[in-house]
């Protein structure tokens, strides 16, 4: 798909989300802007803390009561009759977070999978329960025709009954992998393993046909293995559902082979965004340069592995100029640590938050190589 | 599972072994026996032949014999459903719990009910509003609850009811009904009466019940499958009520089972005794206080036995609401 087809989702237009607690004001989301594609799949990128799940919930509208959200997330609804139409434009971040609107996209339209598959399912409930109470909710089926109009099919929806909704969760399960599946839809949580729980929270987000499905680190707490079958199995499911996903992850390799587009964050601040393979051939930011080069090559033999210096600072006492200047290797005395860098588009689609780009940036005849590349690759 | 229950039953009937041993020789320890009161009471009225009687007292109630004797053939007959004689009142333990157990057991439905059909929506409103106005307030009256003891509320809604009120609501009956065969005007009656004790028995019992739902519930809330169901597209008070109570509420069953079936028994002893109830806590006050061994000793191991019957209960309802902790 070429940049110019491409069919927006879900935008995020200078995301801020401010916590307001005892010790101050904590900027947890502080200027994220980035687009979702439909079938597409984002990756956001960023160590521990740095704002990746907060703006997961900011999409899903669920952040807590203290937390106070700015900018625009704008959610694109296509009409299901098929002739591929935008019918609504929907204002997430202005949802009443509890009310209809939000909950028929929660879940519905938009779903999410989080990083602890262990306690994500309440322990008294089946499986196929949490299936079934998704299902329920957002799955309709299509009941008797009751008459075309210009050319458009009108169709009567109906709810699903049990039975058919015991069906799709076993039908489910079985998509996702789960061996057995007929008898494991009446599994309770703690009668399966790691591995399957997230299997199964994958079969509850997709027995709705999202257009989106939010992963907030759903491999972290699986050992590799698992991780790379994990990852196999939503890729393979994307393609099936015509699904875009966003990949929150903090593992280089992971977001590596998932994700079309990468957004790498610092504190809360979007520092780099771009498409992958740029990210990975060609990165801007001194702090994705600093990512990919922690990352052990196998074949190489170093003593140490390279570190980035110096520590995460505190949130209510960021550093003056560039958060990041404290730790920066190309750390300008006199401009980074006074002027806050604005956001630039550094190369064709290629976007960093760096004094380094300032003004004029050289257009290196290795960067014109990866863009090359990289719209071959599209 | 069967063979489960089977395994406690046994330890349960060692335990009550042991318990109603135990409990025989402690109430026989302070110096003299019932006798020795009865006759000190019957002299100062001046009943000058009592000190003669003792021996012929003593026989019959099997006084002369050592303790372990004593012990063993009341146990023995205690398990045939003979629980010996009642000292006191000179009739056989049995009939007299007997006449009061209805009520008691009455009393202690009515005060549940009251407890958790106001503590369990309060503890809810409260977690889900946490720091509130409501949330504020109801703790403050929580705390209120459990700091205030049930007696000395009774002796307050006594005051107010007689004083002020000019009701009467001491104790289960009004006087025309007291010993009346059962009819539908005695029911009314009891019931008139019986909203007294079980409110000031739910007042106290409200209160900590709130603060351990609040509790529990605002622990659940925490947890990643609270987010993942309302990531579903679950309305809140499904979440709340569906998902987080239904998990919060393991330990107030905990609570229930062993609180409430030996509270049968031994549940608000002291407003009861305030307010007059003929249940069995204060005739259970009175055996002691009298040296009334048999009495005693039958409802403590009767108390006992319910808290043994409540523990085991309180298992197989944990294992039927919750699947970790059944037993393959």
């Amino acid at each position: 798909m070429t940049k110019e087809t491409r069919d927006p989702l879900v935008t995020v237009k200078n995301l801020h989300v401010d916590f307001d607690v005892r010790d101050g004001i904590v900027h947890a989301v502080d200027g994220a802007s980035f687009n979702i594609y439909r079938g597409q799949t984002l990756g956001i990128i960023g160590e521990s803390g740095c704002g990746k799940s907060i703006t997961a919930k900011a999409i899903m509208n669920m952040i807590p009561k203290q937390g106070k959200v700015t900018g625009e997330i704008t959610f694109y609804e296509k009409s299901e009759e098929g002739s591929g139409e935008i019918i609504n434009e929907i204002r997430l971040d202005q949802t009443d977070p509890d009310g209809e609107v939000i909950r028929k996209i929660r879940g519905g339209h938009i779903a999410m999978i989080f990083q602890e598959p262990m306690s994500s399912m309440t322990p008294v409930y089946t499986a196929g329960f949490h299936i079934i109470e998704a299902v329920h909710l957002h799955r309709f089926m299509s009941a008797e025709k009751i008459g075309g109009q210009m050319g458009k099919n009108i169709q009567k929806k109906r709810p699903v009954t049990e039975a058919e909704a015991r069906e799709i969760a076993i039908e489910m399960l079985r998509r996702v992998g789960i061996p057995n599946a007929e008898k494991r839809v009446d599994s309770y949580p703690h009668e399966l393993s790691g591995g399957q729980r997230q299997r199964v929270m994958i079969a509850i987000a997709l027995s709705t046909y999202p257009d989106l499905l939010i992963a907030d680190e759903p491999t972290t707490a699986l050992d590799v293995s698992i991780e790379a079958q994990i990852l196999d199995l939503m890729r393979e499911l994307q393609e099936t559902q015509d699904m875009a996903i966003m990949f929150i992850t903090h593992n280089l390799g992971v977001i590596a082979e998932i994700a079309d587009e990468i957004v790498v964050m610092y504190m809360g601040k979007e520092v780099e965004r771009s498409d992958t393979i740029a990210i990975f051939e060609n990165p801007k930011h001194p702090y994705t340069k600093a990512l990919l080069g922690s990352i052990p090559e196998i074949g190489e033999k170093k003593d140490k592995l390279e570190t980035i210096e110096g520590m995460v600072p505190s949130p209510f006492n960021l550093p003056s100029g560039c958060v990041f200047h404290p730790r920066c290797p190309s750390f300008m005395p006199g401009k980074c640590d006074c002027v806050y860098p604005e956001y630039a588009e550094v190369a064709d689609g290629h976007w960093a938050r760096c004094l380094l780009y300032d003004g004029c940036w050289p257009e290196t005849t290795e960067a014109q190589a990866v863009k090359n590349q990289a719209v071959a690759a599209d | 599972m069967g063979a489960f229950i089977i395994r406690r039953v046994f330890y349960a009937i060692i335990m009550l072994f042991v318990v109603s041993f135990v409990s025989f020789v402690i109430i026989s320890l302070p110096a003299g026996d019932f006798l020795d009161q009865k006759i000190a009471e019957l002299e100062a009225r001046g009943d000058r032949s009592a000190s003669q009687r003792v021996d012929d007292y003593r026989e019959r109630y099997g006084l002369d014999q050592p303790l372990l004797t004593q012990y063993w053939l009341w146990i023995s007959n205690f398990v045939q459903g003979d629980f010996g004689l009642s000292f006191e009142y000179d009739r056989p333990v049995r009939e007299l719990i007997g006449q009061r157990l209805t009520l008691s057991i009455l009393l202690s439905l009515t005060t549940l009910t009251f407890t958790w059909a106001i503590a369990i929506p309060l503890g809810v409103y409260s977690a889900v509003n946490q720091y509130s106005l409501g949330d504020q307030i109801i703790t403050t009256i929580a705390f209120i609850g459990i700091g205030i003891p049930g007696f000395l509320l009774a002796l307050i809604v006594l005051y107010v009811a007689i004083v002020i009120l000019n009701q009467d609501v001491v104790g289960l009956f009004s006087q025309q009904f007291k010993d009346a065969p059962w009819s539908l005007a005695k029911v009314w009656d009891l019931m008139k009466h019986l909203w007294v004790p079980a409110l000031i028995g739910a007042v106290t019992g409200t209160a900590g019940t709130i603060r351990i739902m609040r509790g529990n519930l605002l622990d659940t809330f925490g947890q990643a499958f609270i987010e993942s169901a309302r990531a579903r597209g679950l309305k809140q008070r499904t979440v709340v009520w569906r998902h987080a109570v239904r998990m919060a509420i393991t330990p107030l069953i905990i609570i229930l089972g062993t609180e409430a079936f030996p509270g049968i028994l031994a549940g608000n002893i002291l407003v009861e005794v305030v307010l007059g109830l003929p249940t069995i806590g204060p005739l259970y006050i009175q055996a002691l206080t009298t040296q009334d061994m048999y009495m005693a000793g039958t409802v403590l191991v009767l108390i006992v036995f319910l808290l043994l019957v409540g523990n085991l209960v309180t298992d197989l309802v944990l294992a039927w609401i919750d699947p970790r902790v059944r037993l393959e």
